[in-house]
């Protein structure tokens, strides 16, 4: 499997943020994106998501195989941490969420109201989903934002498993997590001249 | 699908989660009217039916904001929209769960609060049926309002303003179907219109809700 990434330009709000974005990413490779704050590195990952549409360029692969984790992880506070995981699970229709709640030593904390969780805890929990969706490119905005120490340990762990599994991994992230086959792509160059895009109805939607 | 609609049946059923919101507003409704209007039951059992629409519609719309909102702020709404299920039947199963948790109670709990408002005895099957079949375009043209307002903060205003037109056929024939049960006249005509417009926004609107919910979410 090969994530080929060509000449893609993305916008937000109708503004181009990024253009000529190309990469390629094999399976068992990770790609580090990496740029200031407000240079689009959340705008490019819910492009590839398939969560807005790019102004231009291609995408290899589907939408399908990919799944996105981002700043918010998506919890219900009054469903247990079990519920949580298993909801996604029948959603992916897969049917184990054991090896997630291994993986980031959940498994305390396995009945208990998500909303009881601290913020690092709920974060292992929002990364656990990545585990029980079954897709092989893992798409992540900051995954690390209050995390501890172990904790990132751990997740560098559960990534470098998905590497080696085949998996691929495409991150926003300022932290080293330690990887093998870890590529950066610095997007400072990229960055889309500001002009009105021609499409001015789109403006108004 | 069947996931996501007990995830939402069971999250109106926690702490927090709305259910009853709809049933208790009817009920303040309904027993406040006969305050406002005085004791004569003649006079309440004429306007019995318009009155009891009136509040299952208020009711119903009480609780349209939460349907996408609370997904959209805590980010799940993203996370459902790049899952494998289609947006058009996640809307519908949304929609289904906001029926089952706010016009399912009501149509069951009408025939108690018709009592209160001296229905006459004939109008209570002609009421009941019209909340059964013009409940659920409710929740489906709530849906649509509430995938058009899902990015704004405090949309709920927005959210009424823009679905209170689109409710007004189906609270006029439904009003129409259990007024004619009430006077004893025949109310097939209007049931069938009624029907017909349950029909057609469960056919036609998820497409326009997903259509909505895809540029929202941008």
């Amino acid at each position: 499997m090969e994530l080929q990434v060509d000449k893609l330009c993305v916008a937000r709000g109708g503004l181009a943020v990024l253009k000529d974005v190309s990469f390629t990413v094999k399976s068992g490779q990770a790609l580090v994106l990496r740029g200031p704050n407000g240079i689009g590195k959340t705008t490019l990952l819910r492009t590839l998501a398939g969560l807005q549409p790019a102004l231009s360029g291609r995408v290899s692969l589907e939408a399908e195989d990919m799944v996105y984790a981002a700043h918010v992880d998506g919890i219900k506070t009054t469903l247990t941490v079990k519920e949580n995981l298993v909801f996604w699970a029948q959603i992916f229709g897969t049917k184990t969420i054991d090896q997630a709640i291994n993986a980031f030593s959940l498994s305390d904390l396995i009945d208990k109201p998500a909303g009881m969780l601290s913020a690092g805890q709920k974060r292992r929990l929002g990364l656990a989903r990545l585990m029980v969706t079954g897709r092989p490119v893992w798409i992540l905005d900051e995954p690390t934002v209050s995390l501890d120490l172990t904790a990132v340990v751990m997740f560098g762990d559960v990534i470098q498993t998905h590497l080696e599994g085949g998996g691929l991994a495409i991150m926003a992230t300022h932290i080293d997590l330690g990887l093998k086959n870890a590529m950066s792509l610095e997007l400072g160059g990229y960055k889309a001249v500001s002009a009105l895009q021609d499409d001015f109805d789109e403006a108004f939607l | 699908m069947i996931a996501l609609l007990n995830r939402d049946l069971r999250l109106a059923m926690r702490a927090g989660g709305g259910f009853g919101l709809g049933l208790s507003f009817f009920l303040i409704v309904v027993v406040l009217i006969p305050f406002g209007v005085g004791p004569e039951t003649s006079l309440l059992g004429r306007i019995a039916p318009g009155v009891l629409w009136v509040a299952a519609l208020l009711a119903c719309l009480l609780s349209l904001d939460r349907m996408f909102a609370l997904d959209f702020e805590d980010g799940s709404l993203d996370l459902l929209v790049t899952s494998p299920l289609p947006l058009e039947g996640i809307i519908t199963v949304k929609a289904i769960a906001h029926w089952l948790t706010t016009g399912l109670p009501l149509v069951a709990a009408a025939p108690v609060f018709a009592l209160l408002m001296s229905l006459p005895a004939n109008g209570y099957f002609a009421l009941v049926l019209s909340l059964l079949i013009g409940t659920p375009a409710l929740s489906v043209i709530g849906a649509f309002g509430a995938a058009l307002t899902v990015g704004i903060k405090r949309g709920g205003l927005l959210l009424s303003l823009l679905v209170l037109p689109l409710y007004v056929p189906t609270l006029i024939f439904g009003a129409e179907v259990a007024r004619r049960g009430a006077e004893s006249q025949p109310y097939t005509s209007p049931l069938l219109l009624l029907a017909g417009i349950s029909f057609a926004a469960l056919a036609l609107l998820p497409f326009a809700s997903a259509a909505v919910l895809r540029v929202n979410l941008r």
